[in-house]
C-alpha cells in the first residue's frame, strides 16, 4: 500500500504544480482567444518528444524547443493575409501532431509509450519531472507576473495599448514563450491532446465568481488543483486513465459553477 | 498659424496594401486647441490614416512629425470588451498606470455614476464616455477619436460631440475624429478634411459641404445631411427637395 501512496502523492504533488501554472496562463488564453494557438503548439510537442529522443537530450527539453519553433513559425506567418488565422492554426496544429506520429514510429530502437504521450502519465512521474514542473512553473508565473500589466492592456486592446506606448510585439513573444515552457511541462499530466483542456477549463469555471482579472486567475489555479485532486483521485479508485479523469473533473467543476451561478442569478 | 501651437505634421502620405492604394500623398496638420474632422465613405483610408499618425502602422511614403513628448489619447472603432473579462470601470482606468484623478475624470464625462460597473455591462454611449475618461486621465495633448458614435444612439451621439467640443475648450487640447456623418459633428469642428484614398478638399465645414468634391462622393445623402443642418440654421432655396425628403423620413418613422 505504501507504494500506491508513493506514487500517488507523486502524481498529486506535480499536477498541483502544473494546475497552479496552468491557472493564471490559461485566462490569458481565455481572454485573448488563443485555444486553437494552444493547441497548434501542444500537439507540435510530440515533434519535440521524437527531436529529444532522437537527439538523446531530455525530451521536455526537446518538447520546448519545438513548441517554441512553431510557436515563431505561427508569429511570423500570421503576417501574410493569404490564409486566415484559424486555417493557419488548424493545418499546424494537425500537421504538427501528424508530423510528430510519423516521426516517432521511425524511432522503433527506442521503447516509448504513446499514449502517455498523448494522453498523459501523471502516475509515472518521477523527481526529475517534478523539478521540470517547479522549476519551469515557477518561471512561467514569474514571468507572467512581469508581463502582467502590459499584457493585459494589450488583451483588452491591442492598439490602445500600443499606442499608449505598451511594448506589443515584445510582450506577445513574451507570452507565447511562457505558454511554450506550460505546455512542455504539462504535457506530462494530461498529455498532447489535453493540455489545452487544462489552460481553458479552469479559467472558464473561474469566470463565474471573478470581480477582477487577477482574482480569475487565482480562482482558475485553484479549480484546476481542484480538478487535479478529484480526477486523480477518481482515477485511483475506478482505476481510469488520469489524465483525461482529471479533465473530465474540471469539466465537472465548470457545470458546477455554471449551475450554481445560474441559481445565485435567479435568486 | 503659430508653428508652436503645431501638434503633428503629415506631408504625402502613402500606403498601399495588396497594391491597391489605400493613400495617396495626403497632408494632414493638428494643432492645440484645433478639433479637425476626417470625413469619407467606407474603405477611404481615414482608419489607415490614423493609425499612421498613431505610429501603429508604417506608411510606404512621406513624413510624420510629432511634437517632442506628444502624448496621444486614442479611443478605436467599434471597441467592445468580452465580457469574458472581469473588469470594472475602476479597473479599468488603472489599467496601465495608477491613478488618483479617476473620480474627477469620469465626472469630467459625466460618467462617475459608473465607477463599480463591469465594463462588459455598458451600453454603447457609456463606453465610450469612460473610454474618454480614460484617455483623458494621461492629459493628452492630442485626442484621436475614430467614429467615436457607433454604436452610440442619436441624444447620445450629440451629447459625445458636445463632450469632446467642451474638453477640447476645457482642456485647449487639438482633437482628431473621423466620422461618416458630416452634419453632426459640424458645428464643434474648426477644419474638415474629405478623404478618398487622397483628400478631395478641405477647409472649414461649411466650405466643404458646397464643394462639389464633397457632394460627389457622398451623393444625395450628404445633400440630405446639408439640408437638415442647414435648415435648422439658415434658409437655402436649393434645399426645397430635401426638406421633403426630410418630411418623407418623419413620416415613415411614425409608422
Amino acid at each position: 500500500m505504501t507504494s500506491i501512496d508513493d506514487f500517488f502523492w507523486f502524481a498529486l504533488f506535480g499536477g498541483l504544480g502544473v494546475a497552479m501554472t496552468t491557472g493564471p496562463l490559461g485566462c490569458f488564453v481565455v481572454w485573448r482567444r488563443m485555444a486553437y494557438f494552444g493547441d497548434s503548439l501542444a500537439h507540435s510537442a510530440l515533434i519535440g518528444v521524437a527531436l529529444g529522443l532522437a537527439l538523446s537530450i531530455d525530451t521536455t527539453f526537446g518538447v520546448l524547443i519545438a513548441c517554441i519553433a512553431v510557436a515563431v513559425a505561427i508569429t511570423l506567418l500570421q503576417d501574410q493575409q493569404r490564409l486566415a488565422t484559424d486555417t493557419l492554426l488548424g493545418i499546424l496544429a494537425h500537421s504538427s501532431l501528424a508530423i510528430g506520429l510519423v516521426a516517432v514510429s521511425f524511432l522503433d530502437n527506442v521503447r516509448i509509450d504513446l499514449m502517455a504521450y498523448l494522453f498523459g502519465d501523471i502516475l509515472a512521474i518521477n523527481g526529475t519531472d517534478l523539478v521540470w514542473v517547479y522549476g519551469g512553473g515557477t518561471v512561467a508565473l514569474a514571468g507572467l507576473a512581469y508581463i502582467w500589466r502590459p499584457l493585459l492592456a494589450l488583451s483588452i486592446h491591442a492598439d490602445i495599448a500600443h499606442a499608449e506606448g505598451v511594448p506589443v510585439r515584445a510582450t506577445r513573444l513574451a507570452f507565447t514563450l511562457l505558454l511554450a515552457i506550460v505546455i512542455a511541462i504539462a504535457m506530462k499530466i494530461v498529455g498532447v491532446l489535453l493540455i489545452v483542456s487544462m489552460l481553458i477549463i479552469p479559467a472558464a469555471t473561474a469566470r463565474r465568481f471573478a470581480q477582477s482579472p487577477e482574482q480569475m486567475a487565482v480562482l482558475a489555479a485553484i479549480s484546476g488543483a481542484i480538478a487535479v485532486g478529484g480526477g486523480l483521485t477518481a482515477s485511483l479508485h475506478w482505476n481510469t486513465p488520469s489524465g483525461p479523469s482529471i479533465v473530465t473533473a474540471a469539466f465537472v467543476l465548470f457545470l458546477l459553477a455554471n449551475v450554481v451561478g445560474l441559481i445565485f442569478k435567479r435568486v | 498659424m503659430p508653428s508652436s501651437q503645431l501638434l503633428v505634421d503629415l506631408t504625402k502620405i502613402s500606403i498601399e496594401f495588396d497594391n491597391r492604394k489605400i493613400l495617396q500623398a495626403v497632408d494632414l496638420s493638428l494643432n492645440a486647441g484645433e478639433i479637425v474632422t476626417l470625413v469619407g465613405p467606407n474603405g477611404s483610408g481615414k482608419s489607415t490614416l490614423l493609425k499612421i499618425l498613431l505610429g501603429l502602422v508604417r506608411p510606404d511614403a512621406g513624413t510624420i512629425w510629432r511634437r517632442q513628448g506628444l502624448t496621444i489619447g486614442y479611443l478605436p472603432q467599434r471597441l467592445t470588451i468580452d465580457p469574458v473579462m472581469p473588469l470594472t470601470v475602476d479597473r479599468l482606468m488603472k489599467l496601465t498606470r495608477a491613478s488618483k484623478d479617476i473620480d474627477e475624470v469620469l465626472l469630467e464625462v459625466n460618467a462617475a455614476h459608473l465607477k463599480d460597473t463591469p465594463v462588459a455591462r455598458l451600453s454603447g454611449g457609456e463606453l465610450q464616455r469612460v473610454l474618454l475618461a480614460r484617455a483623458l486621465l494621461r492629459e493628452p495633448d492630442l485626442l484621436v477619436l475614430d467614429e467615436p458614435t457607433q454604436g452610440v444612439d442619436f441624444t447620445g451621439e450629440i451629447d459625445l460631440y458636445e463632450l469632446i467640443a467642451r474638453i477640447r475648450d476645457t482642456r485647449g487640447c487639438g482633437v482628431l475624429i473621423v466620422s461618416h456623418d458630416l452634419h453632426l459633428v459640424m458645428s464643434s469642428t474648426d477644419q474638415v478634411i474629405c478623404l478618398n484614398h487622397h483628400v478631395c478638399c478641405s477647409g472649414a465645414p461649411e466650405a466643404v459641404q458646397r464643394n462639389p468634391a464633397y457632394l460627389d462622393l457622398f451623393g444625395p445623402r450628404a445633400a440630405q445631411g446639408l439640408a437638415v443642418y442647414t435648415h435648422a440654421h439658415d434658409h437655402d432655396h436649393d434645399m426645397r427637395g430635401d426638406v421633403v425628403a426630410t418630411d418623407g423620413h418623419f413620416h415613415s418613422h411614425t409608422h
